[in-house]
């Protein structure tokens, strides 16, 4: 579902955290929010899942109106930065929770909900673990079991919030290229917050680049890095050279598009 | 320094620890004052309570006004833990999930009953509802009787227990974060729906630990009852009143039955706030670690 959000603005007392912002997301597309803390990424993801009150603007979900639409009637699937998984709840009851919670003449029958969930178990390669507990599982499992959780309602679109930043390197970037996967096969339209340049860059069709609740730029990774919009995306894209040289953008862009010129 | 060089069969001494006769001595004046301060009354009430035999002690229990003072004592304390176990939840709702105005001015009227002389509260009623004001003079000329009636020993326990359940719940809600029900909510749940099965479960034992300390304090209040009570015997003397009274008619026996009654409920209370520390040990502690 293609996704139309116009002027959309929220405050916190005197400071703006979203300054009207405009953007387009097309349908089936990956699109990754990247900015510092405090640029207001957290903030639009939170407002287009309906979970943060917002001050003007509109957020469209195809044809229909989202802004008016209660965090349940919107149909996104969230996935907490620290996956907010129901602790006192196998892995099965977490996955189908939302199917369970559905009012009696839209919910499936007992074995049809129970078979939804082991299909999306073996969907995000956790099969045979459906009896387990949050709390004996990794944290690569866990937050697997949140996007299972997450994609068993069928939402509309795919909301993730830093879905990478509790997890170990190496973990990271496995799930980053799982995640790539699985995004190409199930065709969600998705959102990710993240600060980090490379995972926004090497993950995502279109980077949207925020700074002090602004869009400064958005565009494919290779745009991003080659043709610098502002002088602050260019600082903090650029940043990876601080970092190390693994993260500059040349690096980067050389995983992103093996064609690119190193001139 | 050179103890450290020198090799020998005897064993390093912690760097951490006392010396052996310092430990010694506050281990025993610890214990010492134990013995004192809770071991010795608790005998003394059971010593006495059984000091004419078994017979008497079962004669002073089953006393008709022994036993309205039981079953007015355990219909006070049921109904106060009721609605303070639904203020409670609610309050702590309030409190750690969102953020508005005057929310340390609420927090602080939470507490205010565990600052406030519990006859002060029973004053306060009597100031309220008494026959000499207008609102009490109105109550009863409409057949409702507050102060010296059932009506005024509830509300007054009521009053002196209400922080206990909400006190229990708000560090763990607080500590716990939204998170989880608004991951609920987004799966579609109504509000109803995510309190039953993603709130209550994680605050259950916290509750629970709540309930039970609610549960011993309204049934062991005397302060805040003793003023409203009027401590007509067999229809408003619950069992703290009943055993003053029993005291005061030398009736040393009966009281010391009635109190050791009393006595046992509080060790069940403690031996199952024991069970739920030993068994649910990390909810407990998170909810003791945020005050």
């Amino acid at each position: 579902m293609d996704i139309r959000i116009r002027k959309l603005s929220k405050r916190y007392g005197s400071v703006n955290a979203l300054n009207a912002i405009d953007l387009d997301i097309a349908s089936g597309e990956l699109l990754a929010l990247l900015g510092p803390s405090g640029s207001g990424k957290t903030t639009l993801l939170r407002a287009i899942a309906g979970l943060e009150p917002i001050d003007g603007g509109r957020i469209l979900f195809g044809d229909i109106d989202a802004t008016e639409l209660s965090v349940q009637e919107r149909r996104v699937g969230f996935v907490f930065q620290h996956y907010a998984l129901f602790k006192h709840m196998s892995v099965l009851d977490n996955i189908t929770f939302g199917l369970r919670v559905r009012k009696r003449k839209f919910r499936p029958a007992r074995e049809e909900i129970r078979r939804r969930g082991e299909e999306l178990l073996k969907l995000v390669q956790l099969g045979g673990l459906e009896a387990r507990y949050p709390n004996q599982l990794s944290g690569g499992q866990r937050q697997r079991v949140a996007l299972a959780r997450a994609l068993a309602i069928e939402p509309r679109v795919l909301l993730l919030d830093e879905p990478f930043g509790a997890l170990d390197a190496k973990v990271r970037k496995d799930l980053r290229v799982w995640l790539r996967q699985l995004h190409d096969d199930t065709g969600y339209t998705t959102i990710f917050v993240t600060h980090d340049q490379e995972e926004a860059l090497e993950l995502a069709d279109r980077v949207v680049v925020l700074n002090a609740g602004s869009i400064e730029q958005v565009d494919v990774p290779e745009a991003i890095v080659r043709r610098p919009a502002t002088r602050f995306v260019a600082e903090f894209i650029g940043q990876g050279v601080v970092d190390g040289a693994d993260r500059s953008p040349r690096s980067v862009l050389a995983r992103v598009s093996p064609c690119v010129r190193t001139g | 320094m050179h103890g450290a060089v020198c090799v020998n069969a005897r064993a390093y001494r912690s760097v951490t620890t006392e010396s052996t006769f310092v430990r010694r001595l506050l281990i025993g004046f610890a214990g010492a004052f134990l013995i004192v301060f809770l071991l010795l009354p608790l005998i003394v009430v059971f010593a006495q309570a059984f000091a004419r035999g078994i017979g008497a002690y079962l004669a002073a229990l089953t006393d008709a006004d022994s036993i309205a003072a039981i079953v007015l004592t355990l219909k006070v304390a049921a109904i106060a833990v009721l609605l303070n176990t639904a203020f409670g939840v609610a309050a702590a709702w309030v409190v750690a999930k969102f953020e508005f105005r005057g929310k340390n001015v609420l927090i602080s009227l939470i507490d205010l009953p565990f600052s406030v002389s519990p006859v002060i509260s029973g004053m306060v009623f009597v100031l309220i509802f008494g026959a000499q004001t207008w609102l009490g003079g109105w109550l009863i000329d409409h057949g409702v009787r507050i102060v010296f009636a059932q009506t005024g020993l509830i509300l007054a326990t009521v009053f002196v227990t209400f922080p206990f359940v909400a006190r229990e719940l708000i560090p763990l809600m607080q500590a716990q974060g939204s998170d989880e029900e608004y991951a609920a909510l987004s799966l579609g749940a109504s509000g109803w729906q995510t309190f039953w099965h993603v709130t209550l479960p994680n605050i259950r034992w916290g509750l629970l630990y709540g309930i039970l300390l609610c549960n011993a304090r309204a049934m062991g209040e005397f302060g805040a009852v003793s003023v409203v009570s009027g401590k007509i015997r067999g229809a408003s003397n619950t069992l703290p009143l009943h055993v003053e009274a029993l005291y005061e008619d030398n009736m040393m026996v009966a009281a010391f039955a009635v109190a050791s009654l009393l006595a046992l409920l509080s060790l069940l209370t403690l031996a199952m706030k024991a069970f739920l520390e030993w068994r649910h040990g990390d909810e407990i502690a998170a909810l003791q670690g945020g005050r």
